[in-house]
C-alpha cells in the first residue's frame, strides 16, 4: 500500500514536471512578469505570503555558509545557458545575415533547377527576355532596372595562415546594382570603373582574407585586378569582391552568358505578374523568386542543424544540471533539517517552506544564467566568422546575441531551478516533524 | 584491489546522492561522445590509405577546369605511377533534399581508389555499360538501390545536349570500403567520364577535366611530384595546384569552419561543470564520513591507504558514469545518423574515443578525489573521533 502511494506520488511529480514544462515553453515573457508580480503581491500582503519571506531569507542568508555547493549550482547552470545561447547566436547571426540580403522588392531569375548562382548559365537572349518582362520597374530613361551578374570563385588566403586556400565568390555585377542594392555603401576607397580590371571588396571579405587591401592587386583567372575600394551592407554580400559582369565574362571566358539576372520589381505585388509571365514563356526555362526567399532558403540547412545541435547539447546539459542542483539542494536541506522541523513545529504550514526553498534555488539558477549569457553577450555578439555556404564558398557573418535569446536562456535558467529545486522543496515539507528533528 | 568492497560500500553510502551524480556524468560523457563523433565525421586527415596520392586542381578557383591534355604529361613525370581525373557532378536524386556526391571518373580511378572494393565481375559490368554507375554501400541502402536498377539522377549543373537534366543510369555494382578508408567513402556515386562529356550540352568530348588525381610509386615522392606537376602548367593560363590528399581534405574541412574549436569549447564547458559537480560531491561525502575514516585509521589503515580508498572511489564514480555515457553514445549516434537521412554521417564511437574518454575518467577522477583524500589522509584520528 505504501510503495503504492509512492508510486502514485512520483507519477503525479512527473506530470507537474512535464505541464510545467510544457507551459514555461508556450509562456510570453508578460506571462512571466506577470507571474513574478503575483508571486512578489502574494508575499507582501498574505499572512503564509510574508511567513515565505522569513523563511526564504533565512534560506538565503545561510547560502553564504555553503558557498561552495550553492556555487556548483550557479556555474553548472551558467555553463548550459552559455553554451546554448552561443550555439543559437551563431545560427540566427547566419539566417539573419543571409534574410536581410534579399529583399522583397527584387527578384532574381536562375536556370530551372539550379539552386544556386554558381550552377546557373542563362544566355544573352534569355537574360534579355527578362529584363523585359512586365513587372521590371524602369528607370527615368525607360531602361529596365536589372543587374546579370556572374559569380565565380577564387582561391584566397585565410588571414594569418599564408598556406591555406578559402573559396572566395567574385560577383560580376552591372552599373544599376548601385540602385538594385541600395543597402551596399562604399566605405573606402571607391567604386570600381568598368573594364579597367579594378574590384571592390566587401568588408567581412577583407576582415578574413588576406591581400585584399585598398591598392593592392591580386591575380584572378590570369589577370591582374587593383583593389580600389571597400564596401559595407551587413549582409552576406559583403563576403564578395565586386567587379563588372564584362570584365569577369572575359577572364573566365563566360562570353555573354549571366549567370543569374536580379532585377527590381514596381511594387512587391507585382512578383506574382513577374513570375507567371516568365514561367509560361515557352523560351525559357527558369526559376523565379524574391530575393528575400532565395537567401533565405539558403541557410534553411545549415541553421536547423546549428539550431538542433544546440538545443541536443542544451538538453543533456541541462539533465546533468539539473542533477546537480537537486544534489546541492538535497544537501542544502539536510543541513537546515532540524531549522526547518522547528519552523513546522510552532507552526509554519508546508507552503512557505517548500516555495522558499525552490525560491531559492530559482534565485541561484537566475545568478547562474544571467552569469552564462552575459559571458556569452560579451565575447560572442559581433564575433565574425564564415563557412561554406550555396554558392561553394565562403560566407562571412557574424554572431548574433539578441535579447530574445538572452531571454531563451534565463527561461532555460529558470526551468532547470524550478525541476532542481522541486523535489528537494518537498522532500523538506514532508518529512514528519518528529523525524527531522531527532536526526543529528 | 582488496580494499574494493570497503570502496564500493562508501560509494553507495547514500544511493540517491550516488544515483544523481552518475547521471550527471553519464551526461557529460554521452555528449562527449556524440561530440567526439561530430569532429571525427569532419576530420578524414589521418587517413593513412590515401597517402600516396595527390590531388591537381586549378590554382586560381575550385571551379575552373584543366586541359585533359595535361594527363599524358603528367604521366611521363618520374615518380607518377598512373593519373586519373574526375569532374564534379552535383547529382540530386527526386527531391532537392536528396544530394548525392557524384562524379564523373576516369576508367583507372577505381584503381587510384582501391580502397572502395568492387567484386570482380561488378567492376566488368561497369567497364562494359556505358551508363553504368558504382555507387557506396551506405548511399545504396539510403535510396534502396540494388545492383540493375535503373535511376533517373538530376544534375545542378549540367543539362544533357537535349536540354533534359535528368540522367539515365544502371547501377552495375555497389562497393563497400576497406578498413581504415575514409569517413563518407561509402556514400558516393561513380560514373564514366566518358558518357558525360558525351551526353552534356556544355562540355565537348576530350578537352577538360575537372582534377587530377595522382597515383605515386612511393609516398615519398609526393613533394617532388608535386612541385613537377605545378612545374608543367606554370605562368599558363590553367596553373595548377598540386597537394597530398590529406592537406586537399583537411583544407577543405577548415573551409566549413573551424568544427575541432566548436567541439573543444563545448566539451571544456562541459567538463569544467563535471568536475566542479562530481568534486563537490566528493567534499561532502568524504566530510560526512570523517568519523568513519577516523575508526578506519585507528584500526591500522595506513595513511597512504586511506588517501588511495578516497582517490579510488573517485576514479570509480567517473569510471561507472563515464563508461555508461559513451555506451549511451553507442547507442544514440547510429539513430542520429539514420534520423538525419544521410545528411550527417557519424562514424561509430571508435577505439580512439573510447581511449581518450577512459582517460579523462580516470583524470577527472583522480582531479576530484584529490582534495577529499588529502584532507581524509591528513585527519587526525582524536579530532577527528572528537568531532572537532
Amino acid at each position: 500500500m505504501k510503495s503504492m502511494k509512492k508510486l502514485g506520488f512520483g507519477l503525479l511529480m512527473l506530470l507537474i514536471v512535464a505541464a510545467f514544462l510544457a507551459l514555461w515553453i508556450a509562456l510570453p515573457w508578460q506571462g512571466i512578469a506577470a507571474l513574478a508580480v503575483i508571486l512578489v503581491l502574494w508575499m507582501a500582503l498574505t499572512r503564509r505570503g510574508r511567513q515565505t519571506w522569513q523563511v526564504t531569507r533565512v534560506g538565503l542568508a545561510t547560502v553564504t555558509q555553503r558557498l561552495g555547493s550553492s556555487s556548483v549550482v550557479v556555474v553548472g547552470i551558467a555553463g548550459v545557458v552559455g553554451v546554448l545561447v552561443a550555439m543559437l547566436a551563431m545560427s540566427d547571426g547566419f539566417a539573419e545575415t543571409l534574410r536581410s540580403t534579399g529583399n522583397d522588392r527584387t527578384a532574381i531569375v536562375l536556370r530551372g533547377g539550379s539552386q544556386a548562382e554558381l550552377n546557373s548559365i542563362l544566355d544573352r537572349d534569355s537574360a534579355n527576355v527578362v529584363m523585359q518582362a512586365p513587372g521590371v520597374k524602369k528607370d527615368a530613361q525607360g531602361k529596365p532596372i536589372a543587374s546579370g551578374e556572374l559569380v565565380v570563385v577564387a582561391n584566397l588566403p585565410r588571414k594569418g595562415d599564408p598556406n591555406s586556400d578559402s573559396n572566395v565568390p567574385i560577383r560580376g555585377v552591372s552599373d544599376d546594382v548601385w540602385t538594385l542594392r541600395d543597402q551596399v555603401k562604399i566605405v573606402e576607397g571607391r567604386k570600381f570603373r568598368p573594364g579597367l580590371g579594378e574590384i571592390i571588396v566587401g568588408k567581412g571579405a577583407k576582415a578574413q582574407f588576406d591581400g585584399i587591401d585598398v591598392g593592392k592587386t591580386l591575380r584572378l583567372a590570369g589577370q591582374t585586378w587593383t583593389v580600389v575600394g571597400v564596401f559595407e551592407s551587413h549582409d552576406a554580400l559583403e563576403s564578395e569582391l565586386w567587379a563588372d559582369t564584362q570584365s569577369v565574362a572575359s577572364a573566365y571566358r563566360r562570353g555573354s552568358s549571366v549567370q543569374s539576372v536580379t532585377v527590381m520589381l514596381d511594387s512587391p505585388a507585382a512578383f506574382d505578374t513577374f513570375k507567371a509571365n516568365l514561367v509560361a514563356d515557352p523560351r525559357l526555362k527558369v526559376d523565379v523568386s524574391t530575393t528575400q526567399d532565395y537567401f533565405s532558403k539558403q541557410s534553411e540547412g545549415l541553421t536547423k542543424v546549428l539550431r538542433a545541435v544546440g538545443i541536443t547539447v542544451g538538453v543533456i546539459m541541462a539533465i546533468g544540471a539539473i542533477f546537480g542542483a537537486l544534489n546541492t539542494m538535497f544537501a542544502a536541506i539536510q543541513a537546515r533539517a532540524r531549522e526547518i522541523a522547528t519552523l513546522r513545529a510552532i507552526g509554519f504550514r508546508g507552503v512557505p517552506v517548500v516555495v522558499s526553498v525552490m525560491l531559492e534555488t530559482m534565485m541561484l539558477a537566475l545568478l547562474g544564467g544571467l552569469i552564462g549569457a552575459g559571458v556569452v553577450w560579451l565575447v560572442f555578439n559581433g564575433y565574425t566568422t564564415s563557412t561554406l555556404g550555396a554558392n561553394f564558398s565562403q560566407v562571412v557573418f557574424r554572431f548574433h546575441v539578441s535579447g530574445e535569446l538572452l531571454w531563451t536562456g534565463i527561461k532555460w535558467a529558470l526551468a532547470i531551478g524550478f525541476i532542481g529545486g522541486l523535489f528537494p522543496a518537498l522532500r523538506a515539507a514532508r518529512v514528519p516533524v518528529t523525524t527531522a528533528l531527532r536526526e543529528l | 584491489m582488496k580494499y574494493m568492497h570497503l570502496i564500493w560500500a562508501a560509494l553507495f553510502r547514500r544511493k540517491s546522492r550516488t544515483f544523481l551524480t552518475l547521471v550527471s556524468i553519464l551526461a557529460a560523457f554521452l555528449l562527449f561522445g556524440m561530440l567526439d563523433a561530430t569532429r571525427a565525421a569532419f576530420d578524414s586527415g589521418d587517413s593513412v590509405i590515401g597517402v600516396d596520392r595527390l590531388i591537381t586542381t586549378s590554382r586560381y578557383s575550385i571551379i575552373q577546369s584543366l586541359p585533359a591534355s595535361l594527363q599524358t604529361r603528367m604521366e611521363a613525370i618520374p615518380g607518377v605511377k598512373s593519373v586519373g581525373y574526375a569532374n564534379w557532378f552535383g547529382g540530386i536524386y527526386q527531391d532537392p533534399k536528396n544530394f548525392v556526391l557524384s562524379f564523373a571518373v576516369s576508367d583507372n580511378y577505381l584503381d587510384i581508389y582501391r580502397e572502395m572494393e568492387l567484386p570482380a565481375d561488378q567492376r566488368k559490368a561497369f567497364e562494359t555499360t556505358r551508363t553504368g554507375a558504382v555507387v557506396g554501400e551506405a548511399l545504396a541502402k539510403r535510396f534502396g538501390w540494388k545492383v540493375g536498377d535503373k535511376i533517373p539522377l538530376q544534375s545542378t549543373i549540367f543539362p544533357q545536349r537535349n536540354g533534359d537534366k535528368t540522367w539515365p543510369f544502371d547501377i552495375v555494382g555497389i562497393y563497400t570500403p576497406a578498413k581504415g578508408a575514409a569517413n563518407g567513402t561509402d556514400q558516393q556515386f561513380f560514373f564514366h567520364h566518358k558518357y558525360f562529356e558525351d551526353a552534356n550540352a556544355f562540355h565537348s568530348v576530350g578537352t577538360t577535366v575537372g582534377w587530377y588525381v595522382v597515383k605515386l610509386t612511393s609516398a615519398d615522392k609526393a613533394d617532388s611530384v608535386a612541385k613537377a606537376i605545378d612545374a608543367l602548367s606554370a605562368n599558363s593560363d590553367h596553373e595548377t595546384k598540386t597537394q597530398t590528399e590529406q592537406a586537399f581534405n583537411a583544407s577543405f574541412a577548415k573551409q566549413l569552419g573551424d568544427i575541432g574549436l566548436i567541439v573543444s569549447a563545448i566539451m571544456g564547458a562541459v567538463f569544467f561543470t563535471l568536475i566542479l559537480l562530481t568534486g563537490n560531491t566528493m567534499a561532502q561525502a568524504v566530510r560526512e564520513r570523517t568519523n568513519e575514516l577516523a575508526v578506519l585509521k585507528t584500526i591500522g589503515f595506513s595513511s597512504q591507504s586511506v588517501l588511495g580508498m578516497v582517490l579510488a572511489e573517485g576514479v570509480l564514480l567517473l569510471v561507472l558514469g563515464g563508461v555508461l555515457g559513451l555506451a549511451a553514445a553507442g547507442v544514440v549516434v547510429p539513430i542520429v545518423t539514420t534520423m538525419s537521412g544521410g545528411a550527417l554521417n557519424l562514424p561509430p564511437i571508435g577505439a580512439s574515443t573510447w581511449i581518450l574518454g577512459l582517460v579523462l575518467m580516470v583524470v577527472i577522477g583522480a582531479l576530484v578525489g584529490a582534495l577529499p583524500a588529502i584532507r581524509a589522509m591528513r585527519l587526525n584520528i582524536v579530532d577527528a573521533l572528537a568531532g572537532r
